[in-house]
C-alpha cells in the first residue's frame, strides 16, 4: 500500500505521535503544564476506541514496512492498556518528582509508539527502528530519579546491554540481508529455504536472538534485568516488566514464524530444514526458568525478587515457543495476557508498600496484612497466580503452555523441568506471603489506606485472576481469532 | 433437589466464607462471635446435606445411573465437564468430611485470633475436600486438590505453634511437589487418550488403548509413577512422610484433625479412584511393591510413634502407620481368591473412614490435654526449657483427677490399637485377611504392628493417667460440655461399626467389587 493511502490505517499511531509532540510543548508553556497528564491519558483511550474499530483488519502498510493484522492489534492493545495504567499510577508514585511528569509521560508515549511498531514490524529496517525506539527512551525512564546512585546505575547498564545486544542484532541483520538480498522478512523467508549450509542462517539467527532475547530478558542476556528492576523507579519497573517484554515476543514470534519456518508463516509446523531452532529456544527456555527462579530464592528485596521471577515467567513463555504451532502462539498470547496484570498488580503493591511503608526489603512487609488486609489479600491472590496455583487465572495460563508440550508430544523433559520450577516459585513468592500474613509483629496496628487509585489497579489487577480461572473460554476464543498475521 | 445436592455439599461451604465476608464489612471484624456461629450453621447444613444423601444413596448404581450425578460443560474446548459423582468410594469420604468439619468448628470455638480469616479459610478447606471426594472429572479433582492446600498453609502459618512458619511451607512445598506430577499425568492422559477427556468414568475405557512409549519405558507407566508420586505424598508413603509429624505438631488441634482425618485418605481415595481404574495393568505390576511400602509404613510409624515423648508427634506418627494397613489393604486386589481381594479392598477403605473418625477422637482428645495445660510432653525433653523439668514425666495420675477424660482416652486408644468390638480393629483384620491371601511372609510382619501400636498407646496412657497424680495439675478440670459434644458422635461411630459394620461395608462394597473386577480382568 502506497505511503499516503497506508495512513487512513495508521490512526492510532498518529494519534499517540500527535500527542507526544503536544505533551513536549505543553510541558514548556508554563500554564498548559498540568493538562499533559489528561492529555497523555485522553490520548490512550483514543487511540484504544480507534485500535479497536480497526480490528480484524489486515494490511501491508507503508510500501511493505509495516503490518496492520489482528495479531498485533492484540499486542497493541496490550501495550495501550499497561501504558495507561503506569501513566496513570506514576502519579500517585512518591519517588517520581512531578516537575519532569510532562517529560516522563512523553517519554513512556515515545516507548507506546515504539512497541506498537515493533509488533507490527515487516522490514529488517523497522525491526531495528523499533527496537531502539522502545530501548532509548526506556533508558532515560530508568534514570529518571536523578538524584538516586541506583537509578542511574540503572540507566547506565542499561544502556551497556542494550547497545551491546542491539549492535549484535544489527549484525546478524545485516548478514540476513547479504544472503538473501532483500529487508524485507516475506522475501528472506523465499530465499532462506533455498540456502543449503545451516550454518549461515544459524548464525544470523542466533545473533538475531540476542537481540531479542535482551528484550525479553532471555538467559543469558538478562544481566541487565535484575540491576535495572531494582534501581528504576517502580513505576517505570512495573512497565519494563510487561510491556516491552509483550512487544519483545511479538516480535520474536512474528520474525521467527515469518522467517525461519518452513511454512513462513503463523500458522507453521516445521523449523527450517536442518535448522533446529526449536531445541535452541528449549534448552534457552530451561534456562532461564531455572537461572531465574534459582535467583530470586535468594532475594531478600521484593522488587529485585519479582525481577528475578519476571525471567522465570519468560522461560515459561519461551517453553511455549519451542513449539511450533498456531496453538504454542495461543498460549503465549494468553500466558502474556494474564501476567500483565498479575505482574502489575504485583508491582503496584511494591508501590503502595514503598510509599506508605517505605518497605523494599521482605521483612519491611512484616505483619502488612494487618494494616491493610483488603490489599494483602489480592496480592496473596496475585502472588498465587504468579505461583500458577488453582484458582487462579495463572493456573490456566501454565496449564494452557503444558498443554501444548503435550499436544505436540514434544520436550517431555522441559515439562518435568518447568513443573518443578513451578515448585520452587512457591516458595519465593510465598516468602512474601510469610511476611503479610505469618510473622506476627508486636505494637498496636495502624491501618494504612493507599490512595484510591493504586488501591483500585490493585484489586482489579488481582481481581481478574479468578474472572479468567472460573470462565476463560471468551477470553481464549479472542486470542484465537487474534491469532492472524498478515503476509504478502 | 437430587442433583443439586453435590453441589451444595461444596458451595454451601464457600457461601459461608463469603458471607462472613459481608458480615466483616458490615460489623467490622472484631466479632468472633459471628464468625463461629456462620460456620458452624454452614457446617451443620453441609452434615445435614450429607446424611440427605446418605440417606438416599444407592450403593447398586453406578456413577452414570445415580440421580445425584452432575455433568455440565464448563470449558468446551478443552472438554472439561464440571462433572460431580458419588459412589461407594466417595460417599464413606463425603461423610466423613462432613462430620469431621463440623466436629473441628465447635472444637475451634474458643478460638479468638483473626476469627474471621480462621473459619473463612476452614469453610474454602472443607469445600475443597468436599470437591476431591465429589469430582469425576480429573481436571476438576486437580482444581480443588490443589485448592485445598491453601487455607491449608494458612491455618497452619498462622494458626499453629512454635515453628508454624516452617511446618506450612514445608508441608506445602511437599505437597505441590507431588500434585504438579499429577498435572503433567493428567494432560498425558488427556492427550494420548482418544477421544481427549479429563472424565474420570470415559477414562476407564479409554486409556487401556494407550501403547506409546517415552524414553524407552511405556506411557502409561511413566503416568502411573506421576500420579504415584502425587498420593504418595499424600498418604504419605515413608520415606515421603516427613512433613506429616511437623505440620501435625504445629497445626492447631482442628486443623491437625482435618489433616490427618480426610487429607490423608485423599492420597489412597487417588489410588482407587484414578489409579487402579485408569492403570489397572501398573497397579497389579506393582501392588507387590506397594504392599512392601504398606508394611514398611506400619513398621515404620509405630517404631517412631514408640520413640516419641510429644503426644501429638505420637498420634501423627501412629496415623503413618495406621495408613500402611490401607496400603496393604488395597495391594491385596491382585489376590487371587476373591474373597481375599474383596476383604482386602472393602478393609482399606472400612480402614480409611474408621482411622479418620479414631484419629480425629485422639486429636480432639490431645488438643483438649494441651488447652489445659499447655504442653504435651509425655516426658520432658533433655533440653526443656525449664532444666528442673528436662528429663521428667511430663504428666502423671491424671485418671483420679479427670475420670471421664481418662475413659475417653482409653476409649480412643484402644480403638487405636485395634481392640475387637472397635471399628479399628474389623477395618484392620480385613487388611490383613486380604493381604495374607498374597503375601503371607509380608503381612505376618505387619501383624508385628499391631503389637507395637500397643506398646506405645498403653505405654502413654500409663505414663500419664496411671500413678500419684502430678501435682502440677491438681486444679485441672473435666472433659467440658461443647467437648463432650464434640468426641461422644466419633465414639458412637467407632463403637458402632466395631460391633456392627454391615451399614458401612454394603454401602461400598459394590463399589469396591467394581474396581476388583477391572484389576481381575488384567491379571
Amino acid at each position: 500500500m502506497s505511503n499516503l493511502s497506508s495512513l487512513s490505517f495508521y490512526i492510532p499511531e498518529l494519534i499517540i505521535i500527535i500527542a507526544i509532540l503536544l505533551v513536549i510543548v505543553l510541558d514548556v508553556i508554563p500554564v498548559c503544564k498540568k493538562y499533559t497528564f489528561p492529555l497523555s491519558l485522553g490520548a490512550i483511550l483514543l487511540a484504544s476506541v480507534f485500535l479497536w474499530q480497526s480490528y480484524g483488519e489486515s494490511h501491508g502498510l507503508f510500501m511493505g514496512m509495516i503490518s496492520i493484522d489482528p495479531f498485533s492489534h492484540f499486542f497493541k492493545m496490550i501495550f495501550l492498556l499497561s501504558t495507561f495504567s503506569i501513566i496513570l499510577i506514576s502519579r500517585y508514585e512518591k519517588q517520581l518528582d512531578s516537575n519532569y511528569s510532562a517529560e516522563y509521560n512523553a517519554l513512556l508515549l515515545i516507548v507506546l509508539l515504539g512497541m506498537f511498531l515493533m509488533s507490527s514490524s515487516i522490514n529488517l529496517i523497522m525491526i531495528y527502528l523499533s527496537i531502539e525506539l522502545v530501548s532509548i527512551p526506556s533508558y532515560i525512564l530508568a534514570g529518571m530519579l536523578k538524584n538516586d546512585k541506583e537509578s542511574n546505575e540503572a540507566s547506565l547498564k542499561y544502556v551497556i546491554f542494550g547497545s551491546f545486544a542491539s549492535g549484535l542484532m544489527l549484525f546478524g541483520l545485516s548478514i540476513l540481508y547479504g544472503i538473501t538480498g532483500s529487508t524485507d522478512i516475506g522475501v528472506i523467508t523465499a530465499a532462506l529455504q533455498a540456502i543449503e549450509y545451516p550454518l549461515s542462517i544459524y548464525f544470523p539467527l542466533i545473533l538475531i536472538l540476542v537481540g531479542f532475547g535482551y528484550k525479553i530478558s532471555m538467559v543469558p542476556f538478562h544481566f541487565w534485568t535484575p540491576d535495572v528492576y531494582e534501581g528504576a523507579p517502580t513505576p517505570i519497573t512495573a512497565f519494563l516488566s510487561v510491556a516491552p517484554k509483550a512487544a519483545g515476543f511479538a516480535i520474536l514470534i512474528r520474525v521467527f514464524y515469518t522467517m525461519f519456518t518452513l511454512e513462513g508463516s503463523v500458522s507453521a509446523t516445521l523449523p527450517l530444514t536442518n535448522i533446529n531452532w526449536p531445541t535452541l529456544i528449549a534448552v534457552a527456555s530451561a534456562v532461564t526458568m531455572t537461572l531465574g527462579n534459582l535467583l530470586a530464592v535468594q532475594q531478600e528485596d521484593v522488587k529485585r525478587l519479582l525481577a528475578y521471577s519476571t525471567i522465570s515467567h519468560v522461560g515459561f513463555m519461551l517453553m511455549a515457543f519451542a513449539i511450533i504451532s498456531p496453538d504454542a502462539v495461543r498460549a503465549i498470547m494468553l500466558y502474556l495476557f494474564i501476567y500483565l496484570f498479575m505482574n502489575l498488580s504485583a508491582f503496584y503493591m511494591a508501590i503502595f508498600a514503598s510509599n506508605k511503608l517505605n518497605a523494599h526489603h521482605i521483612n519491611d512487609w512484616d505483619g502488612l496484612s494487618r494494616k491493610n488486609p483488603v490489599l494483602c489479600a489480592f496480592m496473596a491472590l496475585t502472588l498465587i497466580s504468579l505461583t500458577g496455583l488453582p484458582p487462579t487465572a495463572g493456573f490456566v495460563g501454565k496449564f494452557y503452555i503444558f498443554a501444548e508440550l503435550f499436544k505436540h508430544q514434544q520436550f517431555y523433559w522441559l515439562a518435568v523441568v518447568a513443573i518443578l520450577n513451578s515448585v520452587v516459585s512457591l516458595y519465593y513468592y510465598f516468602k512474601i506471603v510469610k511476611s503479610m500474613y505469618l510473622v506476627e509483629v508486636e505494637g498496636e496496628v495502624i491501618k494504612i489506606e493507599a490512595h484510591p487509585v493504586v488501591n483500585w489497579s490493585i484489586i482489579l489487577f488481582s481481581a481478574q485472576n479468578i474472572l479468567f480461572f472460573i470462565y476463560w473460554e471468551p477470553l481464549i476464543g479472542f486470542i484465537e481469532k487474534s491469532i492472524n498475521l498478515w503476509s504478502g | 433437589m437430587e442433583s443439586s445436592i453435590l453441589t451444595l455439599l461444596i458451595f454451601v461451604p464457600v457461601a459461608g466464607a463469603v458471607l462472613m465476608l459481608f458480615f466483616a464489612m458490615l460489623y467490622g471484624k472484631e466479632n468472633a462471635h459471628y464468625y463461629k456461629w456462620i460456620a458452624a450453621i454452614t457446617t451443620g447444613i453441609q452434615l445435614a446435606l450429607a446424611g440427605i444423601l446418605y440417606l438416599n444413596f444407592d450403593p447398586a448404581l453406578s456413577i452414570t445411573e445415580s440421580p445425584f450425578t452432575v455433568q455440565l460443560n464448563w470449558i468446551t474446548h478443552f472438554n472439561i465437564q464440571y462433572f460431580l459423582g458419588v459412589d461407594g468410594l466417595s460417599i464413606p469420604m463425603v461423610l466423613l468430611t462432613a462430620l469431621l468439619s463440623f466436629i473441628c468448628i465447635i472444637s475451634s470455638w474458643k478460638i479468638e485470633k483473626q476469627a474471621l480469616g480462621y473459619f473463612s479459610l476452614f469453610l474454602l478447606l472443607d469445600a475443597g475436600m468436599m470437591g476431591v471426594f465429589l469430582s469425576m472429572d480429573f481436571f476438576l479433582f486437580y482444581i480443588f486438590w490443589e485448592v485445598m492446600l491453601l487455607p491449608m498453609y494458612f491455618l497452619i502459618g498462622i494458626w499453629g505453634g512454635p515453628q508454624r512458619m516452617y511446618a506450612a511451607i514445608k508441608f506445602f512445598l511437599y505437597t505441590l511437589f507431588g500434585s504438579v506430577f499429577m498435572l503433567l499425568a493428567l494432560l498425558a492422559l488427556y492427550y494420548y487418550s482418544d477421544p481427549h477427556t479429563f472424565s474420570l468414568i470415559t477414562l476407564i475405557q479409554t486409556v487401556g488403548s494407550i501403547d506409546a512409549t517415552l524414553w524407552g519405558l511405556s506411557v502409561k507407566y511413566l503416568i502411573w509413577m506421576a500420579l504415584f508420586i502425587g498420593f504418595a505424598i499424600k498418604v504419605p508413603i515413608v520415606p515421603f512422610h516427613t512433613w506429616l509429624p511437623l505440620a501435625h505438631v504445629e497445626a492447631p488441634t482442628a486443623v491437625s484433625v482435618i489433616l490427618a482425618g480426610v487429607l490423608l485418605k485423599m492420597g489412597t481415595y487417588g489410588f482407587l479412584r484414578i489409579s487402579y481404574p485408569l492403570l489397572p495393568g501398573e497397579m497389579v505390576n506393582f501392588a507387590y511393591i506397594l504392599a512392601v511400602l504398606g508394611v514398611i509404613n506400619i513398621i515404620w510409624g509405630a517404631t517412631n510413634a514408640i520413640a516419641q515423648i510429644d503426644l501429638k508427634k505420637m498420634v501423627a506418627y501412629s496415623s503413618v502407620s495406621h495408613m500402611g494397613y490401607v496400603l496393604l489393604g488395597i495391594a491385596a486386589a491382585i489376590s487371587d481368591s476373591p474373597a481375599g481381594a474383596q476383604a482386602g479392598m472393602n478393609g482399606a477403605l472400612m480402614q480409611m473412614f474408621n482411622h479418620g473418625t479414631i484419629t480425629a477422637m485422639l486429636f480432639l482428645l490431645v488438643g483438649m490435654l494441651y488447652d489445659r495445660t499447655h504442653h504435651r510432653w509425655i516426658v520432658f525433653p533433655n533440653d526443656y526449657e525449664k532444666p528442673e523439668l528436662a528429663g521428667q514425666q511430663g504428666f502423671g495420675g491424671l485418671g483420679a483427677k479427670v475420670p471421664v477424660y481418662t475413659g475417653f482416652v482409653a476409649f480412643a486408644f484402644f480403638a487405636g490399637l485395634g481392640l475387637p468390638a472397635l471399628s479399628g480393629f474389623i477395618s484392620e483384620a480385613m487388611c490383613f485377611i486380604g493381604g495374607f491371601s498374597v503375601f503371607r511372609t509380608l503381612t505376618i510382619i505387619a501383624t508385628l504392628g499391631i503389637l507395637l501400636n500397643a506398646i506405645y498407646f498403653l505405654r502413654a496412657y500409663q505414663r500419664i493417667f496411671l500413678g500419684p497424680l502430678n501435682e502440677t495439675y491438681k486444679d485441672l478440670t473435666d472433659i467440658s460440655r461443647r467437648e463432650l459434644f464434640t468426641i461422644i458422635p466419633l465414639a458412637a461411630l467407632i463403637l458402632f461399626f466395631g460391633v456392627y459394620p454391615a451399614p458401612l461395608l454394603d454401602m461400598i462394597s459394590p463399589a469396591m467389587d467394581g474396581i476388583i473386577k477391572i484389576v481381575q480382568s488384567v491379571i
